[in-house]
């Protein structure tokens, strides 16, 4: 039985419904149970009559509450179905489904899918066999009972590209006999060879089809021009204007992948197509590695960014310069001018750019590297980097690849190198010989004035033919270059500068450079270009526009990558060349989308169907719900929920009610809560003023002591100087942040913990970031500097995963002794040995009339001594010292010194050089005389 | 065997029950105690010459003063002779009256004590204070007579832990002392014929006092709803009634009928009436006592 949208399983149960009013007589009938209460009051009850004669009946609505539940339970147990399908439309005989299963079907896959489902769902209720036939993957079509089909419907993705003609052509030919009906679930695309497979599944019998009403946008690769991002979007049905945002997505610093600009485009009442230009920095242009439209989540909608996008990263290496020299000497002068307008430049250490992972690294006449640095600089050729060397004096005049080849050498090299056309020398200057047919500089013209006076030689080697790239007309190598792994080292046997030849002032150098790949060009290659080379894929794009890992595809012949149709074996994705990378995209360049035209008899729907959904099970709830609430409201009205005696049943009934509903974690939530506010108002605590802080070493009698010594010392400054810091504070390493602190006192003690990996990785940036810990191993009375103490050899234990550098004792000139006063001691409760800073660059030099040498720029990270300072320093509450120091007034004498080193050394942490460059002032002064 | 054990339950039984009764002894006494040490203790003088301590007045000496009553060293200060006057300061009896009857064993909630137990801890906190006063307290009746000894104190709280049979107290009225004071309390449920047989006799002998009666909040508001049968705490009387919520009304206008006839019942017999709540504290209503009784006595 149907009644409107909604369908009974067993009907004959509604006629329960007729009894509801005998039950409601009933119920008003029968007064609720009397409660037996004690109360003395009775006495001036008795003779009370009631005023109705009738009892205090249940009220309407609860009865009424309860009519509906006893409806809702007839009801639900009478099976309501709502949108029961009508078995008369579906027809009988096997099933065929056809699936497009291209890029634009995945706009509406998951619809799609539960489309499939529901009508697999009814075939299997009506015993029919079905098949299902994607386009993209074509297979021979068996017909299988619809609960096989089922289980393996999550199987069924569509793929990034679209039928071809071929593929329809083998389907149609491979139909099966017989009569069947066909259900095609279209993507909205028109296609040659659509026609033909129609007529073919007509043929066996009835054709519906299902096509999603959004029409699939599409985005065409994008190019680049004016330095702006050309992004072209097409629609297969020019319907009225539509506004859409095309989202460039990259990798943000962190890694994570975000948007970082949004391209509002409008299409045009009557256009297909619309066009807008994205500018961008070249560091955001670098990171994007594709576009995509928002809210269209296809393959088509999203175009991937290759090399042609990206600037190129050089990092220069250059040797140390020594004292001030003129840039028109400087080897990193000429790279600069030459590379700069074409690619990234990267300054700074070695080991500090390999991280950065950059395309090529340049040294400029650097000889010798460290064992970490080969290490790292040797990975990273093998993962395809490109090392450029460039000769120099110091290259020339060093021992490296003279017996053994150095591995960041192409070529083993002769001492010395050799002049040829200088003024103590015989000969003209060298030019270049014409370029070789398989060098890479092969074609580029050379200028007449490029000459060569010195160079590096080349030891005469087995493997030496091979590699030169270019030479000089006597013969002798100018480029060489070896592959390692996937990278390769090219060395250039003059120097960068115009020292040694004219090379680096000729445009042929940066020809060199730019063929060299060192330099980025832009123009997209022809498939011709090509031919010959493999492309491996790196990321493919899904159908749903996702980029995920390749894995062990293989790799693609050139001449394909480019035109070739896009199937099993030619995924759209991201490959990678001999030296570069390639995006193929769903879209070509001039692709255009055209709608579907199907004949007019054919049934064109939706992909929504209104699906079966049993309402039997609701309705009980709801039965249940009621019922619920009518026992409480039968408590309440019986007074039974209020009251005395009742507290404890409604606490029941309301825990009850909280248990249905999902609790979600507040507890939790309030506790973290709390925890961050904590923190929140330590740090607003620690950095409102200076904040003196020491290091919980877990010895609570020395926590108390280091404490107190901060107080004294923090009182101290505030009654000498204008320093005014806050109470102290106690750090724990493990959870407290450091970089609040600008000073932390660590007293020694032998059993506290060694710090867990994480809190040393915390140390160790606080030490990076200007901070300064003062160890004290407290200890001077007894013991020297070293291990001699078992405080001694847990300091060496404790800060030998800290990043600290070169040590020394603090020598006479050091800016610690006249940061505020001039000290010669730096005595605390001992007065012991040597206190230890770091060590001053070897090239410090005393000037003439300066009181001390230029030392460290910066403050130094670290302070070792053992001199038991916080002991010292400590008060108590009262500002009265708390120990001893020595004896009698040299005691106290003693203490002051040891309060003014302590100045001294905030002072120091705050104020860092500024002391030591105040003693320039007078010569400055001096000079402004002149 | 059996009476054996009967007879070794019994005495065993009635140990147990007068521990159990002298446990509350010193608990009701050290909260008395404690009520009673709130109250600062005013002169208790009876504003008249009299005999007594303290001084009161020097008067000019009349004729048949005995001339030993003459203040020699006042009068040595003028020409007349003056006679040193002294108050008059006279011990008071006052008789207690406590329900202990079944209603007030009654509270509706465990925040509120017992009727009866707010009833016994006022009225021996009453009495530690008359004690203390110097006046001599005792119950009514023959029980126990009033005496102004410490030792009073005790016994008293003795006599309030018996709980007394019935459903609803009677006042007892006998062998009152002409011109004492009295203290009822009671929450005044029963019959008030007797209460008012006991006021008139009070008042036949000029004894005068404090009714006060004592109400859980829930006798006040009648906060009842539904189908009920109300019984009285011991079991005695029972009413039923199909809705609660309709008797309120009525059973309010009785309760405040109630309260009027004993207010019009203490203005005839000069007694005074107060009323208490067991969810007020039981020091406002100490207070309101005590002055009244003080009051009372002047």
């Amino acid at each position: 039985m149907i009644l409107g949208p909604v369908g009974f399983a067993a009907p004959w149960l509604l006629l329960a419904l007729a009894a509801l009013p005998i039950l409601w007589i009933i119920l008003r009938a029968v007064p609720p149970a009397p409660i037996r209460r004690r109360f003395p009051g009775v006495a001036l009850l008795l003779g009370l009559t009631d005023e109705e004669s009738v009892s205090d009946r249940t009220p309407w609505w609860l009865l009424l509450l309860r009519m509906l539940a006893v409806a809702a339970i007839i009801i639900g147990l009478a099976g309501p179905v709502l949108n029961p399908q009508d078995e008369a439309e579906t027809g009988s005989g096997p099933l065929l489904i056809v699936m497009d299963g291209s890029w634009a079907s995945a706009r509406d896959w998951d619809r799609s899918a539960g489309l499939v489902d529901g009508i697999l769902a009814e075939t299997g209720r009506q015993g029919r066999t079905a098949a299902i036939l994607r386009l993209t993957t074509p297979e021979e079509v068996t017909f299988r009972t619809a609960d096989t089909l089922r289980s393996r419907l999550p199987g069924y993705v569509p793929r990034p590209w679209e039928p071809s003609v071929t593929d329809m052509q083998t389907v149609a030919a491979a139909l099966p006999e017989g009569r069947f009906d066909t259900y095609w679930l279209s993507d909205g695309l028109n296609r040659d060879g659509r026609t033909a497979l129609l007529t073919a599944l007509e043929d066996h019998g009835t054709v519906t089809i299902y096509e999603s009403p959004r029409p699939a946008l599409g985005l065409r690769p994008v190019t680049i021009e004016d330095g702006a991002l050309q992004v072209t979007a097409v629609r297969p049905l020019a319907l009225g204007p539509q506004e859409i945002t095309v989202q460039a997505v990259g990798r943000d610093p962190s890694g994570t992948l975000r948007t970082l600009a949004n391209l509002p485009m409008t299409f045009q009442d009557a256009a297909t197509e619309a066009t807008a230009g994205l500018s961008l920095p070249a560091e955001l242009r670098a990171r994007v590695t594709h576009l995509t439209i928002a809210g269209s989540r296809t393959a088509g909608a999203t175009t991937l960014s290759d090399d042609s996008f990206r600037r190129r990263e050089v990092a220069l290496i250059g040797t140390r310069q020594e004292g001030e020299t003129l840039d028109l000497l400087s080897p990193m002068h000429y790279l600069h001018k030459a590379l700069s307008p074409s690619v990234d430049l990267l300054d700074g250490a070695l080991m500090d750019m390999i991280p950065a992972n950059p395309d090529v690294i340049v040294l400029a006449d650097v000889a010798q590297l460290s064992e970490s640095e080969e290490e790292a600089l040797f990975d990273w050729i093998d993962q395809g980097g490109m090392l450029l060397r460039f000769a120099g004096p110091r290259l020339a005049a060093s021992d490296v690849s003279r017996e053994v080849e150095d591995p960041f050498l192409p070529v083993r090299l002769r001492a010395g190198g050799r002049n040829v056309g200088g003024a103590m020398s015989w000969g003209e200057p060298k030019t270049l010989a014409p370029f070789d047919a398989t060098s890479p500089f092969n074609g580029l013209p050379i200028p007449g004035d490029v000459t060569i006076s010195s160079q590096v030689m080349a030891q005469p080697d087995p493997s030496l033919a091979d590699r030169v790239i270019a030479r000089l007309t006597d013969g002798t190598p100018l480029v060489t270059r070896k592959a390692i792994g996937q990278g390769q080292v090219v060395l250039f046997h003059v120097t960068a500068n115009a020292e040694w030849s004219t090379l680096p002032l000729s445009g042929l150098f940066v020809q060199m450079l730019e063929r060299l790949s060192v330099s980025s060009t832009t123009a997209r290659p022809e498939a011709s270009d090509l031919e010959g080379t493999t492309w491996q894929p790196v990321q493919l794009l899904t159908a749903a526009g996702r980029i995920e890992p390749a894995g062990t595809l293989p790799g693609v012949p050139g001449e394909r990558l480019i035109d070739a149709p896009l199937g099993d074996d030619l995924r759209p994705g991201l490959y990678q060349g001999p030296d570069s990378t390639l995006a193929r995209n769903v879209l070509s360049a001039g692709a255009v989308l055209r709608p579907t035209q199907w004949p007019a008899r054919l049934r064109v729907e939706g992909l929504t169907r209104a699906e079966e959904q049993p309402l039997g099970g609701w309705l009980l709830a709801l039965a249940l719900a009621m019922l619920t609430a009518d026992i409480v409201a039968t408590l309440a009205l019986s007074g039974r929920l209020t009251g005395t005696r009742a507290t404890g049943t409604a606490a029941t009934l309301l825990l009850a009610l909280a248990l249905l509903q999902p609790s979600p974690a507040a507890a939790q939530d309030q506790t973290g809560r709390q925890a961050i506010d904590a923190d929140t108002t330590r740090a607003i605590a620690a950095t409102t003023e200076v904040v003196l802080a020491h290091i919980v070493t877990g010895n609570s009698q020395i926590d108390d002591l280091a404490r107190a010594g901060l107080e004294g010392l923090g009182q101290v400054l505030n009654f000498r100087t204008s320093v005014e810091p806050d109470a102290p504070m106690s750090v724990n390493l493990e959870t407290d942040e450091l970089a609040f602190y600008p000073f932390l006192y660590w007293p020694i003690t032998p059993d506290q913990p060694i710090p867990t990996a994480e809190a040393y990785q915390k140390l160790n940036r606080y030490l990076r970031t200007g901070g300064m810990i003062m160890f004290d191993t407290r200890d001077a009375d007894i013991a020297s500097f070293g291990a001699s103490s078992p405080n001694g050899r847990k300091l060496q234990a404790l800060a030998a995963p800290l990043d600290i550098p070169a040590l020394e004792p603090v020598p006479e000139d050091h800016v610690l002794t006249r940061t505020f006063y001039l000290l010669r001691d730096f005595p605390g409760r001992h007065m012991g040995r040597d206190v230890w800073v770091e060590a001053a660059p070897a090239d410090a030099e005393l000037i003439e009339g300066m009181p001390f040498r230029n030392l460290n720029d910066g403050v130094t990270p670290v302070i070792i001594g053992g001199n038991d300072w916080a002991a010292a320093w400590a008060i108590d509450q009262t500002g009265n010292a708390l120990l001893p120091v020595g004896r009698g007034y040299a005691g106290e004498r003693q203490r002051e010194i040891a309060y003014r080193f302590g100045v001294n050394l905030i002072m120091h942490v705050l104020t860092g050089n500024y002391k030591s460059d105040q003693v320039h002032v007078p010569a400055l002064l001096d000079r402004l005389g002149q | 065997m059996s009476d054996q054990t009967a007879q070794l339950q019994d005495p065993r039984e009635l140990r147990e029950r007068a521990e159990r009764q002298a446990e509350s002894l010193p608990a009701l006494l050290a909260r008395a105690e404690h009520l009673a040490g709130t109250v600062l203790l005013g002169d208790h003088g009876r504003r008249r010459s009299g005999l007594g301590d303290d001084f009161w007045q020097y008067r000019p000496a009349q004729m048949g003063d005995p001339a030993r009553w003459i203040d020699w060293r006042r009068s040595a200060r003028s020409d007349d002779r003056y006679v040193r006057e002294r108050e008059w300061q006279i011990a008071q009896s006052v008789m207690l009256w406590v329900d202990q009857a079944a209603s007030m064993r009654f509270s509706s909630d465990k925040k509120f004590p017992e009727k009866c137990e707010r009833a016994r801890l006022l009225a021996l906190a009453t009495a530690i204070l008359l004690i203390r006063g110097g006046e001599r307290v005792g119950l009514t009746g023959t029980l126990l007579p009033p005496r102004r000894a410490q030792n009073q104190i005790y016994r008293l709280a003795e006599f309030f832990s018996i709980p007394a049979q019935g459903d609803y107290g009677v006042p007892e009225h006998r062998a009152m002392i002409p011109n004492a004071r009295a203290l009822f309390i009671s929450d005044f449920l029963a019959d008030l014929s007797e209460v008012e047989r006991a006021l008139t006799k009070a008042a036949d002998r000029g004894v005068r006092g404090v009714l006060l009666m004592v109400l859980d909040p829930s006798e006040e508001s009648f906060p009842f709803q539904g189908r009920t049968v109300f019984q009285s705490v011991g079991g005695t009387v029972e009413h039923e009634t199909l809705k609660a919520g309709d008797l309120r009304t009525r059973y309010l206008t009785r309760l405040a009928e109630r309260k009027d006839r004993l207010d019009q019942l203490c203005r005839v017999t000069g007694w005074q009436f107060q009323l208490h709540h067991t969810d007020k504290s039981a020091q406002s209503a100490l207070l309101t006592i005590y002055s009244a009784l003080d009051r009372g006595t002047s």
